[in-house]
């Protein structure tokens, strides 16, 4: 670095600011957002004594269903409500789930392990298409692989994602029989590697594959932007190889932003997972969750809602830390 | 404006603007990117070429003339064919495409065809209802935010920062499953996730016009502000608003057809594209791929088409724009 350089805040100490800020940003969202939740909760016609005894609530007497309100304490004024569902959320104890007879904590905890698992390999099967389908249109715009790329990724965009989960199911598990259509393991086997790994070819590669155009048209957009620019003209009247210019040069700097916003991208993660999963049985939360809204599981929604949210926030902390991390030039800007 | 020289600052700057305004993808965000500027500065290496605007021309046209065809097929096939989409007939049932039945028929021998166009009317509606509710929404929260300013417009941006952390498929189930899934909720449940883009446009865009020597103009003439909002800003955002409509409308579409795949959306008994899709997805163990490709098929033609609009529609209303080809 020049002496005459500004002087520039060190990387352990900008990522810790950021952090912060970041922090007392997310802690009134959540408070906000579980706010929104008990709200709709509140107005909602939904009420969880009669969900509780279902058609048995013909027979219960009015003593009995009394008793039940005052116990759970249904009729209390609404903030007294909020406050006891907030410190009780606080304390980690997330309400029973209705549907699975389990507190919701559990639910979570056995569901998880397996949504990551499918969008993690989803999320990887769309940044390898996203890096060889975005480099080669960006080197060659305007060729007839670029517009053949830049078309399908507007189409598949366009398509929805258990749309496109249903022709892959058609096709490959009941026209050609190659895969396996639903769950983790065939009936009657046990949870193998192998097993696995079988059953989940399908689900992640239309999860990435529905996933890939937006990281396509942004590592393409990205790579273009760079390769109009000085030093990568600076670079060619080095006479340097094409090769070296675009990928040593030019793709070093336009793959930064791509790499970082993954963590951006958790809210259609959350959304693609939600729906593969369900189309494809998947035993994750996301499919959980949807379970959970067709029967009205009250406790499961709203921390799936949460979880949401807190992983959302976390997303946008991790692209932002990355950024401040992998391009020093961010930290400047404070 | 952004100046890609060699200040740190300045570039670390134009290099954020860049990000922020990629993640706010689509709905014609009209921050100026480093891309734009690059482009002009460079015209030969960055610039589309003839054939480049040629071929969106090509795209444009075509989309408005498949909005046109739906258009009519949604319109006019409902009141005059005399084909009623509910028909079972049973002997008829699970038929591949052929030339009577161009899509196939369903589990219970209805034409496919007929029951998509239906769908897609439904759908429609669906779409442009809620569209334009969060229009609305989004209009009336960016103009109040930006034409008020202080602790408003901090207290309403906060709240769509708050929102936007809430994937909006996820929080769309919560509105409907709660309320119970019909008509009203689906629509609710759109409208209420959807304006945020909205609203953030129409801030930005009257705060830039706040700056301007007519409002200035106005504000001397002794107008109150809420004229000002009405007669100076909100006209003049009116084209950015219907852009942002067009735009939102696939989107709305894609949100039916999911929450109602997901059993969620219309009653049953409303042939949604979704819901279609939805009864498609049982019989498709059995090989019957039809009766639900046709109708997805038809969202991503109907979402590719008003996206072609879209752009047309924003080369109308901004020429500076024009040499952006991206959507």
């Amino acid at each position: 670095m020049k002496p005459s350089a500004p002087p520039r805040p060190s990387l352990a100490a900008a990522v810790w600011r950021l952090v912060l800020r970041r922090l007392l940003f997310a802690f009134p969202v959540v408070v906000l957002v579980s706010a929104g939740i008990f709200v709709l909760g509140k107005l909602s016609p939904f009420d969880p004594v009669a969900a509780y005894f279902g058609v048995r609530i013909l027979r219960a007497s009015p003593e009995q269903l009394a008793q039940i309100r005052q116990d759970w304490g249904v009729d209390d004024p609404a903030w007294l409500q909020y406050g006891r569902w907030l410190s009780r959320l606080a304390g980690g104890d997330l309400g029973d789930s209705r549907l699975f007879s389990q507190p919701v904590s559990t639910v979570i905890a056995d569901r998880l392990g397996w949504t990551v698992l499918l969008v993690g390999v989803g999320l990887l099967t769309a940044l390898s298409i996203a890096l060889l389908a975005g480099v080669a249109a960006a080197w060659h715009r305007g060729g007839w692989f670029d517009r053949a790329v830049t078309s399908l990724a507007y189409a598949i965009e366009a398509a929805p994602v258990f749309w496109l989960a249903l022709a892959a199911l058609s096709l490959f598990a009941v026209q050609l029989r190659w895969l396996p259509a639903a769950g983790v393991s065939d009936t009657r086997a046990d949870v193998s590697f192998a097993q696995v790994a079988e059953h989940l070819i399908l689900p992640a590669a239309v999860l990435g594959l529905a996933q890939a155009p937006w990281f396509v048209l942004f590592v393409r957009q990205a790579l273009l932007t760079e390769l109009a620019s000085d030093y990568v003209l600076a670079a060619r009247a080095r006479g340097l190889a094409e090769r070296a210019v675009v990928l040593r040069h030019a793709l070093r700097t336009g793959l930064l932003p791509a790499i970082t916003l993954v963590g951006a991208r958790i809210p259609e993660l959350i959304t693609g997972a939600l729906l593969v999963e369900t189309v494809f049985s998947w035993p994750g939360v996301a499919a959980a969750t949807v379970t959970a809204a067709t029967s009205v599981d009250f406790p499961l929604l709203a921390a799936m809602t949460l979880l949401a949210t807190v992983a959302v926030l976390a997303g946008n902390l991790l692209a932002d830390v990355l950024y401040a991390v992998v391009d020093p030039r961010v930290r400047a800007d404070g | 404006m952004a100046d890609t020289g060699t200040d740190p600052a300045t570039e670390a700057r134009s290099y954020r603007r860049r990000r922020s305004s990629v993640r706010r993808e689509g709905a014609g965000d009209r921050r100026p990117s480093s891309r734009r500027t690059v482009r002009r500065r460079r015209p030969g290496s960055g610039r589309p070429g003839p054939g480049e605007k040629r071929r969106a021309r090509l795209r444009q046209t075509v989309s408005i003339a498949i909005l046109v065809l739906l258009g009519l097929a949604v319109l006019v096939v409902p009141p005059i064919v005399d084909l009623d989409q509910q028909q079972v007939v049973l002997r008829q049932a699970d038929l591949p495409p052929s030339t009577d039945h161009p899509f196939g028929t369903d589990e219970v021998g209805r034409d496919v065809l007929l029951r998509c166009v239906y769908g897609l009317r439904v759908s429609f509606t669906v779409g442009i209802v809620a569209a334009l509710v969060a229009t609305a929404i989004g209009v009336v929260v960016g103009a109040i935010a930006g034409a008020f300013g202080g602790w408003t417009d901090r207290i309403l941006m906060r709240l769509v920062d708050t929102l936007a952390s809430v994937p909006h498929l996820l929080l769309g189930i919560f509105i409907v499953a709660i309320f119970r899934p019909s008509l009203s909720a689906v629509i609710a449940s759109i409208a209420l996730t959807h304006w945020l883009s909205t609203a953030r446009i129409v801030r930005s865009e009257i705060l830039s016009l706040r700056e301007r020597p007519f409002v200035d103009a106005a504000i001397v003439g002794g107008a109150t502000r809420w004229r000002i909002i009405r007669r100076h800003l909100l006209p003049n955002v009116a084209p950015q608003a219907l852009l942002a409509a067009t735009l939102m409308v696939p989107h709305a579409i894609w949100h039916e057809t999911a929450l109602s795949f997901l059993g969620l959306g219309l009653p049953a008994h409303l042939a949604s594209l979704g819901n279609m899709i939805n009864d498609g997805q049982r019989s498709l163990l059995t090989g019957v791929w039809w009766t639900s490709f046709f109708p997805g098929l038809l969202v991503v033609v109907a979402a590719l088409a008003i996206a072609g609009l879209a752009g047309h529609l924003r080369d109308r209303t901004d020429p500076q724009r024009r040499a952006e080809l991206m959507l």
